[in-house]
């Protein structure tokens, strides 16, 4: 996976001065947050649902190693195949020799995180096959070789002008040479398009919500029945996955489902909710001959044990990105990972190293609105906190914030140092001040006073004044 | 100062260190309220700061070491009020998870954390009322996140500000998203905590009070200091400066 979280500062520097992803940053709020809240509102026991699933998760994840072996004899049974891969390298490597045998030149695809962790696209075109993104917002930012911002509303960073923009650039083609502009008619021309590929594809790609330790099924769901054309038109269907989306039974996959959907984006239902078992068999009128599951491990079984495993009962719904002031004002894009936000802020150092993702854990006021709406409760701030130790065991947090807490750490042990060095501090207040304000401050201070003012102490330390005038202590 | 016959007891007033140096007036207006609710304040000395900012920064040992220390100094008495959200919780919740249940201070630090409270959420369990009385003014308050997720502090301080004559309480849109402060984060990624405090003095000029009320010292800096910065004329203050009517007339010298 490719990590870029370093610039995180100058990206969200930009993304904040970015008028066009401003606007489009919009759309969270209405389109997500409100529709969840009512979402919640309108399902008596939304709350003891998500204990509930909180449970399952907890369960499956403590008993992992037997569920995907059912999972596996399961769907062996049905003529499916189970492929395992450690890491991302081989993940690739087995999807590309699935394609090779089925002699793909074309591969649709839909719904797939974990593909963009295991960057598989790159990896097809490297190897002569053409890989088509059929999800709208997937299919968009292929054309415009981008990176999703948001794990479950890809383009929320896109205004529809740019969109309109990019089937103009792209289309023309294909005979399309008329500007668009109306979201219908954008949808209707990229649908004639993708139509033919679902047609022309060979092999199939989906990724999978939820896979069902019980029935051996992927289960997929979108709001554009695009996975249903990815994964039945041709001739075979490959699921790529991480080993942390399975649940045991059919029923805590109904559990999970029903929280899913009102928890991305305030839906009681998705239009379309598939669950794919097994190749197709005798009698049945359409469906890939073949059916693959390739399960990722990618640094997910190196979790468990860990202060990180509850982060493995994620669901990827997209609440806490959504809800997060942080994410809500830069976009996706910022976090330079493929898993943004709060959520990407737990993940991503988890698979692919704290060193590599510094900022992430800590671009974060640990305000616990994330925590608030996970369905799986699934307790961010906290996870985000112990990626903080563990840079500050390794010395990777930055020299200055580490001295200023170890400066912080002496004078609070010591009363008296800590009484004096409090009157100091009170005293040069004021002395910088000017009426009682103060507009600049020197060091870190700056970063303070380069948007604020900040109101100088009126008198001594609470603790002086209370002495003073002979309160108790 | 009542006598103590009269006294429902003492209340040790932690007043975090953001209190004792920034704003002593948030000091002065708690235990004028906690003395109003019937108790006696005892402000324990030696104290210092709780250690979220070792905390939340990763410096877990360090923070175990402040825990540690105000576990000793408080540990003694009956009841402890914080008139912050986020110290107390870090004192409720937080506390406790830096220790071993099998260490002895993992016991202590349930203790003190089962005697602590918030402010608002003090006055309120034991019966408050605001004695002072406002010229009509219409006043938001804005939920600082730790009190209100990790305490449940909500209702608490709206029911006190309502009762308070004279005071017209009108909610923010947002009044539950992060102001930006998040301790060292508002230094460290100042352009992004500019946004969100931006936001959040937007949210409260569209209300059209002439005061926004909160609960923690943190915030109150960040939202005082952007209000300022942009020249608007509504004040920034702690709920107990309300509540006790020191807004006007500061308790500093
Ligand atoms: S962490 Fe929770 S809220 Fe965020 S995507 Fe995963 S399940 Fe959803």
């Amino acid at each position: 996976m490719e990590i870029d979280s370093g610039a995180f500062v100058e990206k969200a520097r930009v993304a904040l001065a970015d008028p066009t992803l401003q606007h489009a940053l919009k759309h969270i709020k209405h389109g997500f947050v409100e529709a969840r809240a009512r979402a919640a509102e309108n399902l008596p026991g939304f709350e003891s649902m998500r204990d509930h699933a909180r449970d399952i998760k907890a369960r499956t994840i403590a008993n992992l190693a037997d569920y995907l072996e059912q999972f596996e004899a399961n769907v062996t049974s049905v003529g499916g195949h189970v492929h395992w891969a450690r890491d991302a390298e081989e993940a690739r490597r087995i999807v590309g020799d699935i394609c090779r045998q089925a002699g793909a030149r074309t591969v649709t695809k839909s719904k797939s995180m974990v593909t963009e962790e295991i960057e598989l696209n790159a990896y097809l075109e490297a190897q002569g096959i053409v890989p088509v993104e059929t999800d709208l917002g997937e299919y968009i930012i292929q054309l415009r070789k981008e990176k999703p911002s948001h794990i479950i509303a890809p383009v929320i960073h896109l205004s529809k002008a740019q969109v309109a923009d990019t089937f103009h650039e792209h289309h023309a083609q294909y005979g399309f040479h008329e500007r668009l502009t109306e979201r219908g008619d954008m949808v209707r021309e990229a649908r004639s398009i993708l139509r033919e590929r679902f047609v022309a594809a060979d092999v199939g790609i989906t990724g999978a919500n939820f896979l069902i330790a019980e029935t051996g099924s992927a289960v997929v769901v979108t709001n554009e029945g695009n996975a249903d054309l990815t994964a039945s038109l041709p001739d075979t269907h490959i699921v790529v996955t991480g080993i942390e989306k399975l649940v045991p039974t059919l029923d805590d996959c109904h559990t999970l489902l029903r929280l899913l959907t009102r928890s991305a984006t305030g839906q009681d239902i998705t239009t379309y909710m598939s669950f794919f078992t097994g190749p197709r068999r005798g009698g049945d009128l359409s469906g890939p001959s073949a059916f693959h599951v390739v399960l990722v491990d990618n640094g997910r079984s190196d979790m468990i044990g860990t202060e990180f495993e509850e982060m493995l009962r994620c669901i990827r719904c997209g609440a806490c990105l959504n809800h997060c002031p942080v994410y809500a004002n830069i976009g996706g894009h910022a976090y330079g990972s493929v898993y943004p936000g709060p959520m990407g802020a737990v993940l991503t150092p988890s698979l692919s190293g704290i060193e590599k993702a510094g900022h992430l854990p800590n671009a974060s006021t640990v305000c616990g609105r994330c925590e608030e709406v996970c369905p799986v409760r699934i307790p961010l701030p906290r996870m985000m906190r112990h990626w903080r130790e563990r840079e500050f065991e390794r010395h990777l947090s930055p020299r200055g914030m580490r001295w200023g807490m170890g400066f912080w750490a002496v004078l609070t042990d010591h009363p008296r140092t800590y009484r004096i060095g409090l009157w100091i501090a009170s005293r040069a207040l004021r002395l910088i001040a000017w009426r009682g304000w103060i507009s600049r401050l020197p060091l870190a201070g700056g970063g303070w006073t380069a948007f604020r003012d900040m109101r100088a102490p009126s008198g001594g330390t609470f603790q002086r004044q209370w002495r003073k005038r002979g309160g108790r202590r | 100062m009542k006598k103590p016959s009269e006294s429902k007891g003492e209340v040790a007033l932690f007043v975090t260190c953001l209190v004792d140096l920034m704003r002593p007036e948030v000091g002065f207006a708690s235990a004028s309220l906690i003395e109003a609710a019937g108790f006696e304040v005892v402000v324990p000395k030696g104290q210092s700061c709780c250690g979220q900012p070792n905390y939340n920064g990763g410096d877990r040992n360090a923070a175990r070491r402040m825990a540690e220390r105000t576990i000793a100094l408080l540990q003694r008495y009956e009841r402890v009020v914080v008139p912050s959200g986020s110290c107390a919780a870090m004192i409720k919740l937080h506390y406790p998870s830096l220790f071993d249940e099998a260490d002895a201070l993992f016991g202590k630090a349930r203790a003190l954390a089962d005697k602590t409270q918030e402010l608002t959420t003090f006055l309120a369990a034991n019966g408050y009322v605001p004695a002072v009385k406002l010229a009509a003014t219409r006043v938001t308050y804005h939920d600082s996140c730790s009190g209100l997720r990790e305490l449940g502090i909500h209702d608490q301080p709206r029911a006190l500000l309502r009762r308070i004559d004279g005071l017209r309480l009108v909610e923010l849109s947002e009044p539950e998203v992060c102001c930006g402060f998040g301790g060292t984060f508002c230094i460290k990624y100042p352009d992004i905590s500019n946004r969100m405090v931006s936001n959040k003095t937007a949210d409260i000029a569209a209300t059209g009070a002439s005061v926004v009320a909160m609960g923690d010292v943190g915030c109150l800096m960040n939202i005082e200091g952007r209000l300022r910065r942009e020249g608007s004329s509504v004040r920034a203050c702690h709920v107990a400066e309300l509540l006790a009517g020191t807004l006007e007339t500061p308790g500093g010298n």
